[in-house]
C-alpha cells in the first residue's frame, strides 16, 4: 500500500547534497537563459503558424534534437537510471528496440503523409482521414493524458529536488512551471524548440561525466562487469537478449515476445509515431526532406542516450558500497532507493561547479518535457477542440491569443494535478496505465488510415473507441481480479511493466480488428478525397535527383545497421 | 531556420557554455589549490578543470561560429 505523502515527507532522509555558491550561480544562469530566449523570440511569433508550428522553418538538426529532447525529461533520466540498477542492461531496450525502429519508420513511411497533408496535429490528421468524431475522441484523450502526465512529472520532480537538495516542494513546482509557462507563452513552439535544443546539450554535458569517471574507476566495461558479478553473484545484469527466454530468467519478469511485440511494436510505434508531443517537433521542419531526416537524426542520438542514463545505473551496481532498495523499504530503513541512483552517482564524482551542471541537467530535462507537454496541449486544444467546436471563424491573431492562454491553462491544470497527486498518491499508479489506454489503439487507427485506403471513417472511429475501452476494461479486470494477469500478460509471474506491454498489444489488435470489420461493412471514401493522406492515393516526391548521401533512406539504413550491431554486441 | 534578424540557437548555447566553462574551470582550479576536506571519488583527476576547459572550447567555438555580428559583415 502506498504511504501517504505527508508520511513520506516526514520520513525523508537528510538531503543528499549541498550546492555551493558556484553551483547556485550555474542553476540561476540557466533560468535566466531560458527566460531570455523566450522573451527574445516573442517578436518572431506573430502568426498561428509561428506559435503552433514554429513557422515550419526548422532545420532537420534542430527538429531532430528537439524531437529527442521533448522525450528526455528528468524523470526519464532518473527513472531509467533507477531501472538500470534494478533490471540491469534490460532497461536499454526502451532506448533501442523500443525507439529506433519506430523513429525510422516515422521518418521514412509516415512523415510524408503528416507533412504533405499540412495538418497542425495528429488529431488534425484523423479529421482529414476519418472525420470529426475520430478527431474529437483523440484530441480529448490526448489533452487529458498530457496534462495529467505533466502534473505527475511536476510533482515527482519537486519530490526529487526535496530529496536531493532539500528544496521546498511548493517552491520547485511553482518556479519551474512558471518559468516554462512564461517562455512558451511568449514564443510558443519556437521558444519550446529553441530551449529544448539548449536543454539537450546541457543534459549531455551535465550527465556525461558520471559515465566517464565511473568507467575510469572500474577500469572500463570489463572491469565494471567483473565488479557487478562480484557484488551480485548469480545475477545477469549485463546481457540484453540472452536472459529473455523465459519470464523467470530475468529480473524484469518478461519474455522476448513482450519486448519485441509489446514494446518494440505497439508501445514504441504508438509513442514515437502518433504521440503529438514528439510528432509536433517534426511537423515544424522546413521541408519534407528535413521532416524525414529529423526522426533519423533523433534516432542516432537516442541510440547514445543509454551512455548517460543506463550506464550510470550499471556503474552504481559496480561501485556503490550500499545496496539500493525499493522506495518503501528505503523509507522504512532510512537507506537510499533505486530512484536516487543518479543523484548518488552525481554526488560521488562531481565537486562544486560540476554538481551545479548536473543539477541543471536534471532541471533542464524536467523543463524540456513539460514544455513539450504544454505546447502540444495548447495546439491540440486550440486547433482540435476550440476552433471546430467553439469558434470556427476567427482571425489568426485570435487563435494565437487562445493558444497563449491555453499554455497558462495547461500549466495551471498541471499544477492542480501535481497537488492532487500530493493528496492522493495512488493516482500515480493509475496514470502509468494511461499510455497503454490511449496511445496503443491510436497507433492502430493512424497506421491503418495511412496504409489502407479501404479504411472508412466509421471504421476509424469505432476501432479507436473499441481499442481504448478494451484497454481500460483489461486494466480494470486485473485490478478487480489479479488472477486475470495470466490471461492478459500470458503469465501470473508478469510484473507491471510486462502487463502494460501485453495490454497495449491486445488493445492494438482489437482496434485493428474492429477497424477492419467495420470498414468492410461500410462505404469507403472515394480515392480523390484521400489524396495526400493515404499510401496508394498520394504521389510522394521523388528523391532520385539527390546524391545518395543526402537521401533519408540511406541514413535510416546506416542507423539501422548500427542498431543491429549494438544489439549483437550486448546480446 | 533563416528568418532575418533571428539569432541562431547555437549562439545562445555557445554563450551559456562559455559562461559555464569559466565557472566550472574556476571552481576546479580552486579545488586544486585548496583541496576540499571531503573530496569526491577520484578527486585527483581534477575533472572540473578539464571539463571546464572543454566547455570553454565548445562555447567559444559556437559563440564565434554563430555570432550575429558575423552574419552582418
Amino acid at each position: 500500500m502506498p504511504l501517504p505523502p505527508a508520511l513520506i515527507l516526514a520520513a525523508l532522509p537528510q538531503r543528499l547534497m549541498h550546492l555551493s555558491p558556484v553551483d547556485l550561480i550555474i542553476v540561476t544562469l540557466y533560468f535566466v537563459a531560458v527566460l531570455g530566449i523566450g522573451f527574445y523570440l516573442k517578436r518572431f511569433t506573430k502568426t498561428g503558424e509561428d506559435f503552433f508550428l514554429a513557422g515550419r522553418e526548422m532545420t532537420a538538426w534542430i527538429a531532430g534534437l528537439s524531437f529527442v529532447a521533448a522525450n528526455l525529461g528528468s524523470l526519464e533520466l532518473m527513472g531509467w537510471a533507477a531501472a538500470a540498477y534494478q533490471y540491469g542492461i534490460l532497461a536499454t531496450h526502451w532506448y533501442w528496440i523500443g525507439a529506433i525502429p519506430a523513429m525510422l519508420f516515422l521518418g521514412i513511411v509516415m512523415m510524408p503523409f503528416y507533412y504533405i497533408s499540412k495538418t497542425h496535429s495528429v488529431p488534425g490528421y484523423l479529421r482529414l482521414r476519418f472525420g470529426e468524431p475520430a478527431r474529437l475522441l483523440s484530441a480529448i484523450t490526448f489533452g487529458v493524458m498530457t496534462v495529467l502526465m505533466s502534473g505527475i512529472n511536476m510533482y515527482s520532480m519537486a519530490l526529487v529536488m526535496r530529496i536531493i537538495l532539500g528544496w521546498d516542494i511548493h517552491f520547485s513546482i511553482w518556479v519551474s512551471s512558471v518559468t516554462v509557462a512564461i517562455y512558451v507563452f511568449a514564443g510558443g513552439l519556437l521558444s519550446a524548440i529553441f530551449n529544448e535544443v539548449l536543454q539537450f546539450v546541457l543534459i549531455w554535458l551535465g550527465a556525461l561525466l558520471i559515465s566517464i569517471i565511473g568507467l575510469i574507476e572500474t577500469g572500463g566495461w570489463d572491469g565494471m562487469v567483473a565488479r557487478i558479478h562480484q557484488n551480485f553473484p548469480g545475477h545477469d545484469y549485463t546481457h540484453l537478449w540472452s536472459t529473455l527466454g523465459s519470464f523467470s530468467a530475468n529480473p524484469m519478469g518478461i519474455e522476448w515476445t513482450g519486448i519485441v511485440l509489446g514494446l518494440g511494436w505497439v508501445i514504441s510505434f504508438g509513442y514515437w509515431t502518433t504521440d503529438f508531443l514528439v510528432v509536433q517537433r517534426v511537423l515544424a521542419a522546413k521541408d519534407l526532406r528535413a521532416a524525414k531526416m529529423a526522426p533519423i537524426i533523433g534516432a542516432s542520438f537516442k541510440m547514445l542516450v543509454p551512455f548517460i542514463v543506463i550506464l550510470p545505473g550499471l556503474l552504481a551496481l559496480a561501485v556503490l558500497p550500499e545496496k539500493l532498495t525499493g522506495e518503501a523499504q528505503a523509507l522504512a530503513t532510512g537507506t537510499h532507493s533505486y530512484n536516487e541512483v543518479l543523484p548518488l552517482m552525481l554526488a560521488r564524482y562531481c565537486g562544486p561547479g560540476l554538481l551545479g551542471l548536473g543539477i541543471t541537467a536534471l532541471i533542464a530535462g524536467f523543463m524540456s518535457g513539460m514544455a513539450g507537454n504544454v505546447s502540444a496541449f495548447s495546439t491540440v486544444w486550440t486547433y482540435d477542440i476550440y476552433r471546430p467546436f467553439r469558434r470556427k471563424e476567427a482571425t489568426d491573431a485570435h487563435y494565437v491569443s487562445v493558444g497563449r492562454w491555453c499554455t497558462i491553462l495547461g500549466v495551471l491544470v498541471s499544477i492542480g494535478t501535481a497537488y492532487l497527486v500530493m493528496q492522493f498518491l495512488s493516482i500515480m499508479d493509475y496514470v502509468q496505465a494511461l499510455f497503454s489506454f490511449f496511445i496503443a489503439p491510436l497507433f492502430g487507427t493512424v497506421i491503418l488510415g495511412m496504409l489502407w485506403k479501404r479504411a472508412t471513417p466509421a471504421g476509424g472511429f469505432w476501432g479507436l473507441l473499441a481499442g481504448t475501452l478494451s484497454s481500460i476494461g483489461m486494466w480494470l479486470w486485473v485490478k478487480l481480479d489479479p488472477s486475470a494477469l495470466r490471461y492478459i500478460a500470458l503469465s501470473p509471474q508478469a510484473k507491471d511493466m510486462a502487463e502494460n506491454m501485453y495490454r497495449a498489444l491486445w488493445s492494438w489488435i482489437i482496434c485493428v480488428g474492429v477497424t477492419v470489420l467495420v470498414s468492410l461493412a461500410t462505404r469507403p471514401k472515394p480515392d480523390a478525397e484521400l489524396t495526400g493522406l493515404v499510401y496508394g492515393c498520394t504521389e510522394l516526391p521523388s528523391e532520385g535527383h539527390l546524391p545518395w548521401t543526402q537521401r533519408p533512406i540511406f541514413w535510416a539504413g546506416a542507423v539501422l545497421v548500427v542498431f543491429v550491431i549494438l544489439n549483437v554486441i550486448f546480446w | 531556420m533563416n528568418r532575418p534578424g533571428l539569432i541562431s540557437i547555437w549562439f545562445f548555447i555557445g554563450m551559456l557554455l562559455l559562461a559555464y566553462g569559466i565557472l566550472v574551470l574556476g571552481a576546479g582550479l580552486y579545488d586544486v589549490f585548496v583541496p576540499p576536506a571531503d573530496p569526491v571519488v577520484l578527486n585527483k583527476l581534477h575533472a572540473g578543470v578539464w571539463w571546464g576547459v572543454l566547455l570553454i572550447a565548445l562555447g567559444a567555438f559556437y559563440a564565434l561560429r554563430f555570432s550575429p555580428r558575423k552574419g552582418k559583415k
